[in-house]
């Protein structure tokens, strides 16, 4: 039998922590690029690729670039849509989608099975091949707004936010939670004369905290990072564009790189923000999902 | 009495009000994210809604990257605005697909116009642009001194021989990476406006212009071929950096002294000249066997077909038209203004200026891009062909490769109209 001293676990212990140490600085070289190639004029940009400079606040440091892209961009209202875009389907796609589930794994209605089935293979269906009938689709749905009955959602929030908000993965992702439960609760419930919608308020929700934190993760990310076709080509007005259709604004024939690193630096402080207050809650559903974000 | 003469006077007021409202145009520009772009074409729209009571232009401004897509979704959707910006070589693919209606405007205005900003389609005029742009092969002249090379002329350009002598020479003195930067770093439309004019000087093309039904024989024939392999040679022979070149050597490489000749754009010219100065030379294409010869067309003004105001808006293009405005756009981003008239106003391009040679090359040597609405696709299976020769494929089966493409898409789109 080895006998461990304390000699040996305290070197085990520094060496763990020197790889981490090396591989979470690999994970932050390109943020740190970022950040400090933001600071940076284009061409001390460029040249600096090809050292350590490009890590470090050296040379000719300023906040000119972040000026520069304000005056390009309205980079405040770029955020502030994707922002609102953002929080208004993720808060409305938990709730849809946990009644859903809810109806799906516990009110046992005919043909709930299949239905499920035929919902959870959409989820092999790529965006891009439904993007154009989806388009024609709601250019012509009619909406009752402050000016009485108009046709055609293009140019607005609501048609970069309803069709996201049911989605199958994040019904699914309240499917498996719920099955999870215990059946005894709703079955008491029941029997106590609890109406379903009584049992989603009062008995489940408030034990979904996990699979809610979960799917608002996901969510979220996918809302704010990854809108770039839809918002494309239903949105040609800039009032209501999010913030991967603005990174396009730096993109002219000669690409200021110190301006782009500062737009994306920019954009990528609500979303630390948010990885930051929910830091516990995002490494735990990383790891109950195994879905990288 | 006061109130009745109130009364009538606001139901005077209320008659003549509609009468003289400005209808309102919309329009789509491709340069959002571009200060001083943005601020040009918001003055011409200033200064044509005042200029008469009947139209009233808004702008509404897209990233240049996600323009063309943003164009054809609303095709789709059925809400395109009255007036259009078009890239030059994508312009017969919009007519043809139905997103724009013939040009009504007086064609005299625009007959001293340079041949790259005028955009005819099955006979008709359909766009217009106040600018175009050109390539050169930029160099110094301290560079050819040193080596001893002759400096080519617009009547006297090289010839192949003096190309691949002066490359030689370049690449012997060791005193560069590579003697000449392509911009294989420039992915997307740079492949064929910089790199279709090098095959046509040859012979080629990229789809045969006396019928556009077929590129056979002109992508592949015996021109195209001898310029595939001799594009070939200047990737395995080192003369120039290949398809994994890094975008930031394509920008600063030629600044930083890497290579000796860059083929490169008017819009780069001016960071070039705050580098060198009066150093810098921009030498007419080469003519590598049928004369020297250059891309052309850039961004053009059009009416969408969705417009129920064409005279508007041809209104307004004819106001964009002036001088002073393509002057004032040549100043302002670089590019060649469309007329002498408009050059002679400009600081770069005016006789004598530092950029003024462009001019004349996108006079004298200047080809636009094959007029055809199957462009859009051909342009892409032109690129992948010149990546793949370059990465050494074989010549012959690649061009091959690329013209069943092209044909079977032709086929597929019913000859495309032509």
């Amino acid at each position: 039998m080895a006998v461990v001293t304390g000699d040996s676990r305290g070197l085990r212990l520094a060496v763990r922590y020197l790889v981490l140490a090396l591989v979470g600085t690999i994970f932050l070289f390109p943020l740190i690029f970022m950040v400090m190639s933001s600071f940076k004029p284009t061409a001390q940009l460029l040249s600096d690729t090809s050292s350590l400079r490009a890590f470090l606040p050296v040379g000719d440091i300023s906040l000119d670039n972040y000026f520069a892209a304000f005056r390009r961009a309205p980079i405040g209202l770029f955020v502030f849509n994707s922002v609102f875009i953002t929080v208004v389907t993720v808060v409305a796609s938990l709730f849809l989608c946990s009644l859903a589930a809810f109806s799906f794994v516990y009110m046992n209605w005919k043909g709930s099975g299949l239905l499920l089935s035929i919902m959870l293979a959409t989820l092999i269906i790529p965006f891009e091949t439904i993007a154009i009938p989806l388009l024609l689709f709601v250019s012509r749905l009619p909406w009752i707004g402050l000016d009485g009955l108009e046709f055609g959602w293009l140019n607005t929030y609501r048609v970069q936010i309803i069709p996201w908000i049911a989605d199958a993965l994040t019904v699914f992702l309240f499917v498996q939670y719920f099955k999870d439960l215990p059946r005894e609760l709703i079955e008491a419930a029941r029997v106590e004369g609890a109406t379903w919608w009584q049992i989603y308020r009062r008995v489940v929700m408030p034990l979904a905290g996990p699979v809610i934190a979960t799917a608002a993760i996901l969510k979220s990310l996918k809302m704010y990072n990854e809108q770039y076709l839809w918002p494309l080509i239903v949105v040609q007005d800039e009032a209501h564009r999010p913030i991967m259709v603005g990174l396009g604004y730096f993109f002219q024939l000669n690409v200021v790189w110190g301006e782009v690193m500062a737009y994306l630096s920019l954009i990528t402080v609500p979303v630390l923000a948010f990885y930051l207050i929910l830091q516990r809650a995002f490494i735990a559903s990383i790891a109950s999902t195994g879905v990288k974000g | 009495m006061n109130r009745l003469a109130v009364l009538a006077g606001t139901i005077l007021v209320g008659l003549a009000g509609p009468a003289a409202a400005q209808t309102e145009l919309t329009m789509w520009y491709h340069g959002a994210g571009n200060e001083v772009e943005s601020k040009l074409i918001n003055q011409i729209i200033d200064d044509f809604n005042a200029s008469q009571d009947d139209w009233s232009v808004s702008i509404e401004s897209f990233p240049q990257g996600a323009y063309n897509d943003s164009v054809v979704a609303a095709a789709l959707a059925g809400n395109l605005p009255d007036i259009l910006d078009v890239d030059g070589p994508v312009m017969p693919n919009w007519a043809w697909a139905g997103y724009l209606q013939p040009l009504p405007i007086d064609e005299s205005l625009i007959a001293e116009y340079l041949p790259g900003t005028k955009g005819y389609w099955d006979g008709k005029l359909y766009s217009v642009g106040l600018w175009d742009a050109a390539v050169a092969m930029v160099t110094l002249k301290s560079t050819l001194e040193k080596y001893d090379i002759r400096t080519p002329t617009l009547d006297e350009p090289w010839t192949a021989e003096e190309l691949g002598a002066a490359l030689a020479t370049l690449k012997d003195s060791g005193d560069f990476d590579y003697p000449l930067d392509l911009g294989m770093a420039w992915t997307g439309e740079w492949y064929p406006y910089a790199f279709s004019p090098l095959l046509q000087s040859f012979g080629g093309d990229i789809v045969d212009r006396d019928t556009y039904a077929s590129a056979e024989g002109k992508l592949n024939g015996d021109e195209a071929i001898a310029f595939g392999e001799w594009w070939q040679s200047l990737f395995e022979d080192g003369m120039a950096p290949g398809t994994s070149q890094d975008p930031a050597d394509r920008d600063n490489g030629f600044n930083e002294g890497k290579y000796a000749i860059s083929w490169n754009g008017n819009w780069a010219a001016a960071g070039m000249l705050e580098v060198y100065g009066d150093d810098l030379l921009f030498l007419p294409a080469p003519d590598l066997g049928n004369g020297p010869k250059i891309g052309a067309a850039s961004w053009q003004f059009g009416v969408s077909a969705a417009s129920e105001h064409p005279e508007g808006a041809a209104a307004f293009i004819e106001f964009a038209l002036q001088d002073k405005y393509l002057a004032a756009f040549s100043d302002g981003i670089g590019l060649i203004p469309a007329t002498p008239g408009a050059a002679a106003m400009t600081e770069n391009y005016k006789e004598g200026g530092p950029l003024a040679v462009f001019f004349e090359l996108s006079k004298q040597q200047a080809v636009l891009r094959p007029v055809s609405p199957g462009y859009v696709v051909q342009a892409k299976v032109f690129e992948k062909a010149m990546a793949d020769i370059a990465n050494g494929a074989d010549v012959a089966d690649t061009l091959d490769a690329a013209v069943d493409e092209i044909d079977s898409d032709i086929e597929k789109n019913q000859g495309y109209g032509h």
